[in-house]
């Protein structure tokens, strides 16, 4: 679990159709044994589907859509992958 | 109302098997579906014992075999996270159910399997009901259920549940596995390689020492998850043994997270070759439609325009059927009781007419206005909207310290306040669903609306709908600041986290939504019907004895007692605090009493008696109260039953402090304003 590459960043600062890779939860016990559950689990792809710099954030994970509360995905810290789609345009 | 609900399987007549099987899934799998096609009618809808969590249960007949289903609570996983992953778990670890049906939903097969990992740990066999396949398909994803069989070692039958198919094949697979329990071998989840050993060391440390009927295995895989029932169950069972495993655990706190990613991994690999998936960013319906429906702003507009709609609806469908209710079957059945108890006492044939038949009458009037809103809802809910409703409404219920989950329950109290109590519990934090159901009360229900509808034309003609308008809007200010204040005040401004899942758009099941009609009005009905009943009786005796007159009976004393309580809101005349005194039995009440207590022949007469009593300035302040004042009996046993007799005392006693106040400070400006 202990990346020391690259710099981690809250899930809610992923922007929309940017895709990361979960890292960390933050939070205690409860919170990161339901969200594992929902399959936040280290090293899974996380996309954004919607994120307004306020208000909850729309996510897909293990093909789901996810509703978090911005607070809640501020405890999720992800490795946000480079997008490869914006460059080519 | 915690009915015993398993059947007893010595009833069962003659050669007849019985066959408990228990239906199992994450939420938005299509469970409930599968369980109205296979029970229809037949099922139980209650508590389970001493939760507030509800239990359904069914019973059918299955190639001449009894089969008693058990619907179990949708959950994610089987950790102690909830009460209702707590209730799944011990179920099958007590009960011992011949058989699981698991549920998943073909479109998000792996999340979906990470429960049934955790079933296949348990004693009981399970088979795998592969759903909405159809879904999945439009969706560009296939799954393979001979792959996947051959991969869990557990039996996978491909459903489409909407369209009842294969639940025959489904329950067939469920009963030989309950026929031959040895024949189940699934292929158990493993975890990963560098915990084996850990694993191992508390396997052996609590070996012979774990109560019955829990298996040791499951019990060794929950300590090293953090499980925090099971650990204080071992705590219990085995003190020196759970010294060492704890011990054991310090040094591996963060095992509960590798846990839940090794069983993904399992996961995973066992699905790899049976699902095929589309490429990545392809567009789909859900995609589309989600643009609309979970902006910020356009979300908002749209969710308007269904709050608009679904009002329209109740009011254009439901309204007619009422008032033909009211004033052509409600008086002709009464006229039919008058006839045929004409030789009774006098009293007698009061309480029948005017206690009993005018209280079957209001829950009867109720009815067509509740069925229409639960259709609606039970549409929305089915086509996946409703989840969507709760994300765009999450940012405002914030600021209340509520989330968007809680926007779903205050909306079903637009329709009546007893299920939306009910309903609280879809918030799964205590304090939340506390404040949910303690702002329920200042959701203006049907029938307030319609006691709004009848006298606020009276009252103020062609400005009504304004001031109707008005009404709501200051219900819903006086909601926000309420939940505002309570949030800072008794529950410190607490956070709570707001994790929904958005289901995949899909066509609606008319037997669903039928089924959601008929379970919820008919809850209503059984709670709600006998307490108004019940009320009705005694406010007829009140407003009966001593002399079978009601200007001189107990509740005009007690009317006249409390006029100077109404003097500061323009309610000079006791009728009118009657009246509303009378509206905690039902809130359609309130025109009810005032047409016996002014005499009045009509409606109409009596709109013109009410409006010539009153100012405007106090008619208002009336309207205001009417809007605000505490809720119904019906709701208030509801929240008594969801929270205890303390928080029912905090809400009945904050609503009537709260109308009080704002119908003195309402007629006060009125009457500055010159009204």
């Amino acid at each position: 679990m202990a990346d020391q590459n690259k710099d981690l960043q809250a899930l809610s600062d992923l922007p929309t159709k940017r895709c990361a890779l979960v890292r960390e939860l933050r939070g205690g016990k409860d919170f990161a044994n339901r969200m594992s559950a929902l399959g936040f689990t280290p090293g899974t792809v996380v996309t954004a589907i919607q994120n307004y710099s306020h208000g909850p954030v729309l996510v897909t994970i293990k093909d789901v859509r996810i509703a978090l509360g911005r607070g809640e995905a501020l405890k999720v810290l992800v490795e946000v992958l480079p997008d490869e789609q914006e460059e080519q345009d | 109302m915690n009915k015993k609900s398993r059947t007893n399987p010595s009833q069962s007549a003659g050669d007849q098997k019985f066959v408990t099987i228990a239906l199992a899934g994450q939420p938005n799998v299509g469970k409930s579906t599968v369980f109205n096609m296979l029970t229809g009618l037949s099922q139980h809808v209650g508590n389970w014992p001493g939760k507030t969590v509800e239990q359904k249960t069914g019973k059918f007949t299955h190639n001449g075999n009894v089969v008693h289903l058990v619907d179990l609570p949708g959950t994610y996983s089987l950790t102690a996270n909830s009460e209702e992953e707590r209730i799944t778990r011990d179920f099958i670890i007590r009960e011992k159910p011949d058989a699981i049906v698991a549920i998943v939903n073909a479109a998000s097969l792996e999340r979906n399997l990470y429960l049934v990992a955790e079933m296949l740990m348990l004693p009981a066999p399970v088979v795998i009901g592969l759903n909405m396949t159809d879904v999945a398909e439009q969706h560009g994803i296939r799954v393979e259920p001979h792959v996947l069989e051959a991969a869990l070692g557990a039996p996978v039958v491909p459903v489409v549940a909407s369209k009842n198919q294969g639940l025959h094949k489904l329950i067939d697979a469920a009963e030989r596995l309950a026929a031959n329990p040895a024949d189940f071998a699934p292929i158990r989840p493993a975890i990963r390689p560098e915990h084996e050993p850990i694993l191992e060391q508390i396997r052996a440390l609590i070996a012979g020492q774990v109560p019955s009927p829990y298996p040791e295995d499951w019990v060794a895989l929950k300590l090293l998850e953090g499980d925090t029932e099971v650990a204080a169950l071992i705590q219990q069972a085995a003190p020196q043994a759970w010294e060492r495993v704890h011990a054991l655990l310090m040094q591996h706190e963060d095992a509960y997270l590798d846990i839940a990613g090794g069983r993904y991994e399992w996961i995973e690999r066992m699905v790899r070759a049976a699902v095929s998936k589309p490429r990545a960013g392809v567009i789909t319906l859900t995609d589309r439609l989600d643009r609309v429906a979970t902006h910020p702003f356009w979300g908002l507009v749209v969710l308007l325009a269904i709050f608009g709609l679904v009002f329209w609806l109740t009011y254009t469908v439901a309204m007619p059927i009422v008032d033909w209710l009211d004033t052509v079957a409600i008086f002709w059945i009464a006229e039919g009781a008058r006839g045929i108890l004409n030789f009774m006492p006098q009293w007698l044939i009061s309480l029948v007419v005017d206690g009993l038949i005018s209280g079957v009458g209001m829950v009867l009037a109720l009815m067509p206005v509740l069925v229409v809103f639960f259709a609606v809802l039970g549409l929305l809910e089915d086509v996946g909207y409703l989840a969507r409703s709760a994300y765009v409404m999450d940012r405002f219920m914030h600021w209340m310290g509520l989330h968007g989950r809680s926007f779903l329950p205050l909306f079903i109290g637009f329709g009546c306040n007893v299920p939306a109590v009910m309903g609280a519990r879809i918030v799964e934090e205590r304090r939340a669903r506390l404040l949910t159901i303690l702002l329920t009360p200042l959701v203006p229900c049907t029938a307030r609306m319609a006691v709004i509808a009848f006298l606020a034309p009276a009252f103020f003609g062609e400005r009504a709908t304004l001031i109707t308008w008005g009404l709501v809007t200051i219900n819903m200010v006086l909601l926000a600041l309420t939940g505002i204040v309570i949030n800072r005040t008794v529950f410190k401004g607490a956070h709570v986290a707001f994790i929904m899942e958005m289901p995949l758009y899909h066509l609606p099941n008319a037997r669903t939504i039928g089924l959601f009609v008929w379970n919820n009005t008919w809850a209503f009905i059984k709670k709600a019907g006998t307490i108004i009943l019940f009320v009705s009786v005694i406010v007829w005796a009140l407003a009966y004895f001593p002399a079978g007159d009601i200007q001189t009976s107990l509740l005009a004393r007690m009317g006249r007692w409390l006029e100077p309580l109404g003097r500061p809101m323009g309610l000079a005349d006791w009728r009118l605090v009657v009246a509303l005194l009378s509206s905690f039995i039902a809130k359609e009440n309130t025109i009810a009493v005032l047409g016996i207590l002014y005499g009045a022949e009509s409606e109409l007469g009596l709109a013109q008696q009410v409006s010539g009593a009153l100012s405007p300035a106090a008619a208002l302040a009336f309207l205001v109260i009417q809007m605000t004042f505490i809720p119904c009996v019906a709701t208030v046993a509801a929240i008594k039953q969801e929270t205890g007799w303390r928080w029912t005392g905090f809400s009945v006693g904050l609503l009537l402090i709260l109308s009080l106040c704002i119908g003195i400070l309402t007629y006060q400006v009125a009457c500055l304003a010159g009204l």
